[in-house]
C-alpha cells in the first residue's frame, strides 16, 4: 500500500523577479514502512520535497496524495488538522519547548488534538520516553537535555499520535558522527516496530544505509532510485 | 475549545517574563482604582444629602439657576404646586453652609445644616427645635450623640440626637432638622439672604401613585406655576449641584486616558512577546496548532496578567487609601473595584487583539525552512 504519492510535483519560488524552480516533475512513492533516504546536496529541494509531502507548503503543480487523501486541494484549516493527525515532523534543529519537560513536549501533540492529558496519554508519552531511552528524563526541561536526548524527545513527539508517515529533516545534522549513527539506528528500529513510513532527508551518504532505498535529489529533479545495503 | 494547558505553564515556569508587564499594570490598576475612588468619594461626598431623597423630583424657584442656595419657594407658589396634576407627597427643603464649634474641639466642623419635613433614607421623621440628627462624617469631627454643637458667627445651638449614613451635602456633615430650626440658623447667620415664614429654598414632590399622568411629572408642575418653577428629577438635580458634573467628566476623562495606556502597554508587550515567539509558533503550526489556538493562549495570558494585576494593584490601592489621611475624599467602592477590573479586562483583549495579525501570518513552512 503507498502511503505517500506525488506525481510531477513542481514548485516554483518567487523571489524578486527571479523564479527558482526548487522542485521539477517530482515523483515518489513510499511504501508502508517504507524507509526512504533523500540524498541531495545543499539547496538541491530536499526540504522543499518534505514540506510539500508533509503538508507545510502547497505545491505549484502536481498531485499530492497522503494516505489516499489528496492534499493538494486542502485548504489552510484543512492541512492544519492534516498534519496534526497523519504525519510527524522531526526537524533539523531541535524545536523543542523550552519550557515544557520532556514528557510534556510529547503531550503537547495530544493538547493541540483536544486531548485532555489524562492518564491514557501520559502512560503513552512515557513508554514512548522509555522506548526511546529516555525513560529517566521524562520531567527534564529541554535545556537539561543533551543535543542527541532532545532529538531523541523530538522524535518521540513525531510518533506519539501514531502518523503512517514520519518526515525527517536532517536529523542528526547537529550531532556527532556516533551520536548521529546512534540516533539513526534508534528511528529505524522504530520505525520499523511500529510499520510506519519515513523519509530521511540527508546530505550525508553513510546515513543511506538505515534506509531501505534511496532517492537522489539534484536540482530540484529526483534521479535514479538506488536500493540500500 | 478545551481551555489550553501552554499558556498557563509558560506562565508559571517562566514568570520572569511577565513580571515587568504585571508590575506596570498593577501600578496603573492603583492609579485608575486611586483616581476611580477619588471621583466616588468626591461624588458621594458631593451628594449624600440628595440622592438621600427618596421623592420623584425636586422643585427650584425658576430663577435659581437649580441652585438651593438662590432658590426660594413661597407658601403660595407652594399651595400652586400642591393643586398640581399627580402631585403626591410634598415637602419643604432648605440648606445653609456654616462652620460650627463642636464640644472639645478645637477646630470649626463643616456642617451643612438642612431643614426638612419629608424625611429623607435613613432620617428619622423632623425633631423638635434645636434638635438634630447629623451625617455620619461629623463624628470624624469630634461630633457625639448629646453634643451641642454651636453653628455659625451667631452660634446658634443644635443637639445631636443621632446619626445617619452617606447623606453628606458638597463635602460638608449635614445635620438635619426641622424647617423652623433652619430657618433659626440661616436668618441668624445670613442675615443678607433671611428666609420670611413659610418660606423653603426647594421642594421634593412625590408622585401621586393614583392618578395616572398626562406627560412628565416635572413638566406637569413647571406648567401649573407657568414657569415660575423649574424642577428636575432627582437625579437631575444631583448633577446640577455645583461642580459635581465638572469633576465627573474631567476625572472620567483622566480614568479612560490611564486605560487607553493600560491597552497600549498590554499591545506592546504582547507585540514584543509574539516576535520572540515566532519561531515557537511556527513550530506548533507545522505540528498542528491552529492560529485561533495560539491566539487564544495570547489572550488567555493578557487576561491572566491583566487579573493579577488587578489583584495587586487592589491590594495597593487598600493599603493606600488606610494609610492616608481621613480628610482625603476617598472611597473605594465595590462598584469601582468591578469597573476598574472589567476596564482593564477589555484593555487587555484590545491590546492583546493587536497581536492575532502576527499570530496568523506565522508560517507553519517557518520551522522546517534550512537551519530555523
Ligand atoms: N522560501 C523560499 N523562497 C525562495 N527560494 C527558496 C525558498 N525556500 C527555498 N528556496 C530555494 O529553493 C531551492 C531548494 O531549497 P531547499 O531548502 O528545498 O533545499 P535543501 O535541499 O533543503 O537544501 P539544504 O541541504 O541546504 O537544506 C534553493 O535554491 C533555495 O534557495
Ligand atoms: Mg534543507
Amino acid at each position: 500500500m503507498t502511503v505517500l504519492d506525488m506525481r510531477d510535483v513542481r514548485k516554483v519560488y518567487r523571489s524578486g523577479d527571479a523564479d527558482i524552480v526548487a522542485l521539477d516533475h517530482a515523483t515518489l512513492q513510499v511504501d508502508h514502512g517504507e524507509i526512504v533516504a533523500l540524498l541531495g546536496p545543499s539547496g538541491s529541494g530536499k526540504t522543499t520535497l518534505l514540506s510539500i509531502a508533509g503538508g507545510l507548503l502547497a505545491a505549484t503543480e502536481g498531485k499530492v496524495m497522503v494516505g489516499g487523501h489528496d492534499i493538494s486541494e486542502y485548504d489552510g484549516k484543512q492541512l492544519t488538522e492534516f498534519r496534526r493527525n497523519n504525519v510527524g515532523f522531526v526537524f533539523q534543529s531541535v524545536n523543542l519547548v523550552p519550557f515544557l519537560t520532556a514528557e510534556e513536549n510529547l503531550l503537547v501533540v495530544d493538547e493541540l488534538g483536544g486531548g485532555k492529558g489524562g492518564k491514557g496519554a501520559k502512560a503513552r508519552a512515557r513508554q514512548l520516553l522509555e522506548e526511546l531511552g529516555l525513560g529517566h528524563r521524562t520531567r527534564n526541561l529541554p535545556s537539561q537535555l543533551s543535543g542527541g536526548e532532545r532529538q531523541r524527545v523530538a522524535i518521540g513527539r513525531a510518533l506519539f499520535n501514531n502518523p503512517r508517515l514520519v518526515l525527517f529533516d536532517e536529523p542528526t545534522s547537529a550531532l556527532d558522527t556516533k551520536l548521529g549513527a546512534q540516533v539513526m539506528e534508534l528511528i529505524r528500529n522504530e520505525m520499523k516496530a511500529r510499520d510506519t513510513a519515513a523519509i530521511i532527508v540527508t546530505h550525508d551518504r553513510r546515513m543511506t544505509e538505515y534506509a531501505d532505498r534511496t532517492v537522489e535529489i539534484v536540482d530540484g529533479r529526483l534521479g535514479a532510485e538506488a536500493p540500500a545495503h | 475549545m478545551r481551555l489550553p494547558r501552554l499558556p498557563f505553564r509558560e506562565l508559571r515556569r517562566q514568570p520572569s517574563r511577565f513580571v515587568v508587564a504585571t508590575v506596570v499594570l498593577a501600578f496603573l490598576a492603583t492609579l485608575l482604582l486611586f483616581l476611580g475612588g477619588l471621583l466616588d468619594g468626591l461624588y458621594l461626598g458631593s451628594t449624600g444629602a440628595i440622592r438621600a431623597q427618596r421623592s420623584d423630583a425636586i422643585v427650584f424657584s425658576s430663577s435659581a439657576r437649580d441652585s438651593f442656595l438662590r432658590s426660594r419657594i413661597t407658601p403660595e407658589l407652594r399651595a400652586e404646586i400642591e393643586a398640581a396634576e399627580g402631585v403626591g407627597e410634598v415637602g419643604g427643603l432648605g440648606f445653609v453652609l456654616l462652620g460650627a464649634q463642636v464640644p472639645g474641639e478645637t477646630e470649626l466642623a463643616d456642617v451643612a445644616v438642612a431643614g426638612y419635613e419629608v424625611p429623607p433614607a435613613g432620617v428619622p421623621t423632623p425633631g423638635p427645635d434645636g434638635q438634630g440628627v447629623a451625617d455620619s462624617r461629623l463624628e470624624d469631627q469630634g461630633v457625639q450623640v448629646g453634643d451641642t454643637i454651636l453653628v455659625g458667627p451667631a452660634e446658634t445651638p443644635i443637639t445631636i440626637t443621632g446619626f445617619v449614613d452617606d447623606t453628606a451635602y458638597l463635602q460638608q456633615g449635614t445635620v438635619w432638622v426641622n424647617l423652623a430650626t433652619w430657618r433659626a440658623v440661616q436668618n441668624a447667620n445670613r442675615p443678607d439672604s433671611a428666609v420670611a415664614d413659610g418660606v423653603v429654598q426647594a421642594l421634593v414632590v412625590t408622585r401621586d401613585a393614583a392618578t395616572t399622568l398626562s406627560g412628565p411629572l416635572p413638566e406637569l408642575i413647571d406648567t401649573t406655576t407657568d414657569g415660575a418653577t423649574k424642577t428636575l428629577t432627582v437625579e437631575d438635580a444631583v448633577l446640577a449641584l455645583p461642580g459635581v458634573k465638572q469633576q465627573g467628566d474631567t476625572f472620567d476623562q483622566i480614568i479612560y486616558s490611564t486605560l487607553v495606556v493600560v491597552l497600549a502597554v498590554v499591545a506592546l508587550f504582547f507585540s514584543l512577546l509574539t516576535i520572540e515567539r515566532m519561531g515557537l509558533y511556527g513550530v506548533l503550526k507545522a505540528i498542528g496548532a491552529s492560529t485561533r489556538r495560539l491566539f487564544a493562549g495570547v489572550l488567555l495570558q493578557a487576561v491572566i496578567v491583566a487579573t493579577i494585576a488587578f489583584v495587586v494593584g487592589s491590594l495597593l490601592a487598600l493599603a493606600a487609601a488606610a494609610a492616608l489621611p481621613a480628610k482625603v475624599p476617598l472611597q473605594l467602592t465595590p462598584g469601582r473595584f468591578l469597573f476598574t477590573y472589567a476596564g482593564l479586562l477589555v484593555a487587555a483583549v484590545l491590546g492583546s487583539a493587536i497581536s492575532l495579525r502576527r499570530v496568523t501570518r506565522v508560517d507553519p513552512a517557518s520551522a522546517i525552512g534550512g537551519a530555523g
